[in-house]
């Protein structure tokens, strides 16, 4: 156990450190860095100066070893609009983006297993084929649209629910405020996190359905059908926990990307997440930030895939996670 | 009286193109307590009558016309709650590849006690302490750790005891065998044989044991049904279709057999193969492949009639049998 533990730590610093050259290249090529600091009148020799002072005429590998060293003590630079550290503007967005990842995985997670399993073991019922279209069409509705069109419908029309912001949060701990702890908070948080879920939600319904229609072609399901054990017992503890087996692993890679994905929702619900935030810092090219902003990411997308293969580990009785380490 | 009676048994499969029929008009019986070997080449539809057996063929698959009689109750017309009291109380399965058979997510208590409960009103101690009884049946070492093990912590030999041991769990009538050790290493074939062989007397279980071993049918069984592409074409005790085949394929499968052959001299394999169900020759199926095809064999199917102690499909039995005795004469 410790040593797959270590092994895949060890993994996830090599994707780090991937991200990082990534990251550090555009910080390269994104924009002047004089510009933003001097203006237009400062003379050539005087800049020859500021280049030297900064360190940019040094080689690659000094300049990206200053950077690594930098990021690694938690300095991603300062942002040129906010004037504060890059790591401290991101980490104010960053419960806002969380909780609502956290709303769409819920509602992905929620739904997604029983729509699965029910349209799998009944692949002929109108109900199913209802499902499967509607999930068709879910997948290729992009996600603005779909946030555009709940907030024109429940919003606008009805008004059932806000439209933008997160409305009224509570302070928990640090940056952290929280949508889940008021009633108003909870009617924000419904929309953006349904319009997020949108585009995962169909995906997983028909992963799902997919692997249990195969798991019940299995012989072990034919076997406990031959031993007179009840559907529900076959469908639930049988064939359920197999066919949730490989969807946790595309599950975390999916996660990842829901991160990303924020960009979109927060933009259209004026979510004052980190996405969002992402976006303004493109607008500006305050590039700081969009470095800082890549490399976080980049890291919730390492961190979640590397607990979702310590989950599955220990889930799956026939991965032996001592031997793995091996 | 029969435990076990099957009428008119016939199984089709509904492609997507045509319907085609994977048996054809099986009828046997067995009685209480007694073994019965199914043998034939790949394809044959042995295990389509296995599954049958248990009403669990399933789509595109359906029982078209026949019945198949289990003290009396037609299996086929069953509601799937009786079934599910059928199915591993009074007639237990036993699966061909053990590696796939258990569920690998599941440890061997889970899956033993599970069918103990399905079927009694038991505690889960009076369940495990069944199970633990009926691994010592099966020659398990140390039963109680067993039941926390998962499938692949444990040999396939190991596994396909566990399989004899749930089949035992809860006392059947009947055990249907479906090749229960072609998957294992040839090494260990014969143990399990012998094993399933030992409890089923023991226990004066009925066993359905499906094998395209006539070798291993000799050892195991009092009567025989050998079949050919969705048919029975030669049935009867075993002993008899050993000994005087009647049936051209049966005398094949007999001559194939590496006991049948001197050190140094090649296995007389019979010509060509099994034809798919799509591609069923008019006439006797086994024409193509058969030296005493006359052109009767080629238009008319042979009924299967009794002859002597045995029941056998083919046109020419009387002229075979004829010739035999001349040979034997001679020789
Ligand atoms: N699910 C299925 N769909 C179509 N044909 C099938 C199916 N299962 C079996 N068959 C056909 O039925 C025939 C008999 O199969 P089977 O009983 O498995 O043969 P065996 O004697 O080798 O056990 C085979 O020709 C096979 O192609
Ligand atoms: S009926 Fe004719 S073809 Fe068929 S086995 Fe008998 S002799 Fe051969
Ligand atoms: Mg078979």
């Amino acid at each position: 156990m410790f040593a797959y533990l270590v092994k895949r730590v060890f993994q996830a610093i090599a994707v780090m450190f991937v991200i990082s050259l990534i990251a550090f290249a555009i910080q390269g090529n994104l924009g002047d860095p004089l510009r933003e600091l001097v203006g237009q009148s400062v003379s050539e020799e005087v800049r020859q100066q500021l280049r030297d002072d900064l360190g940019l005429n040094d080689s690659f590998i000094t300049q990206y070893l200053r950077f690594a060293g930098n990021a690694l003590q938690g300095d991603l630079g300062t942002s040129y609009f906010f004037k504060e550290p890059a790591l401290d503007v991101i980490m104010k967005k960053l419960p806002a983006t969380l909780e609502l990842v956290l709303g769409a995985t819920v509602i992905i997670i929620g739904l997604s297993i029983p729509l699965g399993v029910y349209t799998a073991i009944k692949p002929d019922a109108i109900v199913s084929r209802i499902i499967m279209g509607i999930s068709i069409v879910g997948i290729s509705i992009p996600v603005f649209l779909t946030a555009i069109l709940m907030i024109f419908v429940f919003s606008v029309e009805y008004g059932w629910f806000p439209s933008f912001g997160r409305g009224d949060v509570v302070h928990v701990w640090g940056y952290w405020e929280t949508n889940f702890a008021t009633a108003d908070g909870w009617m924000h948080i419904i929309l953006p996190s349904i319009a997020l879920a949108s585009i995962m939600l169909p995906l997983f319904v028909r992963l799902i359905r997919a692997e249990m229609m195969e798991v019940l072609q299995s012989e072990y399901v034919k076997y406990a059908v031959a031993k007179g054990i009840k559907p529900w017992r076959i469908y639930f503890v049988h064939a359920l926990k197999n066919t949730l087996l490989p969807v946790i692993t595309v599950g975390g890679v999916q996660i990842g990307t829901m991160v990303a994905y924020t960009i979109l929702t927060e933009t259209v619900f004026q979510w004052p997440g980190m996405g969002f935030m992402f976006l303004e810092a493109v607008n500006r090219v305050d590039t700081p930030l969009i470095v800082a902003y890549l490399i976080v990411v980049g890291f919730i997308f390492v961190v979640t895939n590397t607990i979702v293969d310590l989950i599955y580990g220990l889930v799956n009785p026939t991965v032996n996670l001592a031997r793995m380490g091996a | 009286m029969s435990l076990l009676s099957v009428r008119d048994l016939t199984v089709k499969f509904a492609m997507r193109d045509e319907t085609v029929t994977a048996l054809n008009g099986i009828s046997f019986d067995l009685a209480k307590g007694e073994r019965l070997g199914i043998v034939g080449e790949s394809g044959a539809g042995k295990s389509i009558t296995g599954f049958a057996l248990m009403n669990l063929i399933s789509r595109p698959g359906f029982v078209d016309r026949g019945e198949i009689l289990f003290h009396d109750e037609d299996v086929v017309k069953m509601s799937d709650a009786r079934l599910r009291e059928l199915r591993g109380d009074k007639m237990a399965m036993i699966f061909q590849d053990p590696m796939v058979t258990l569920n690998p997510v599941l440890t061997i208590g889970q899956q033993m006690l599970e069918t103990l409960m399905a079927h009694r009103k038991l505690s889960r101690e009076e369940a495990r302490q069944i199970a633990i009884v009926k691994l010592r049946e099966v020659y398990i070492p140390s039963p109680e750790e067993r039941l926390n093990q998962y499938p692949h912590e444990l040999s396939g030999g190991m596994r396909q005891r566990i399989i004899i041991a749930i089949a035992l769990l809860l006392d059947p009538e009947l055990i249907i065998a479906d090749e229960p050790t072609t998957a294992l290493d040839v090494t260990i074939q014969a143990d399990i044989m012998e094993l399933l062989l030992e409890l089923c007397q023991s226990n004066k279980v009925g066993l359905i044991l499906i094998t395209h071993d006539l070798g291993v049918v000799s050892q195991m069984t009092e009567r025989t049904l050998v079949m050919y592409a969705g048919r029975i074409i030669e049935a009867g005790r075993t002993r008899e279709i050993i000994n005087d085949p009647q049936h051209p394929y049966t005398q094949g499968l007999i001559n194939a057999l590496p006991q049948q052959t001197l050190p140094g001299q090649k296995l007389r394999q019979i010509p060509g193969n099994m034809p798919s169900l799509t591609n069923i020759p008019p006439g006797c199926p086994f024409n193509p492949r058969c030296e005493y095809a006359t052109d009767l064999c080629r238009t008319t199917l042979p009924e299967i009639i009794q002859y002597g102690e045995v029941r056998v499909a083919c046109h020419e039995v009387e002229r075979l049998h004829a010739e035999g005795a001349r040979q034997e004469q001679d020789a």
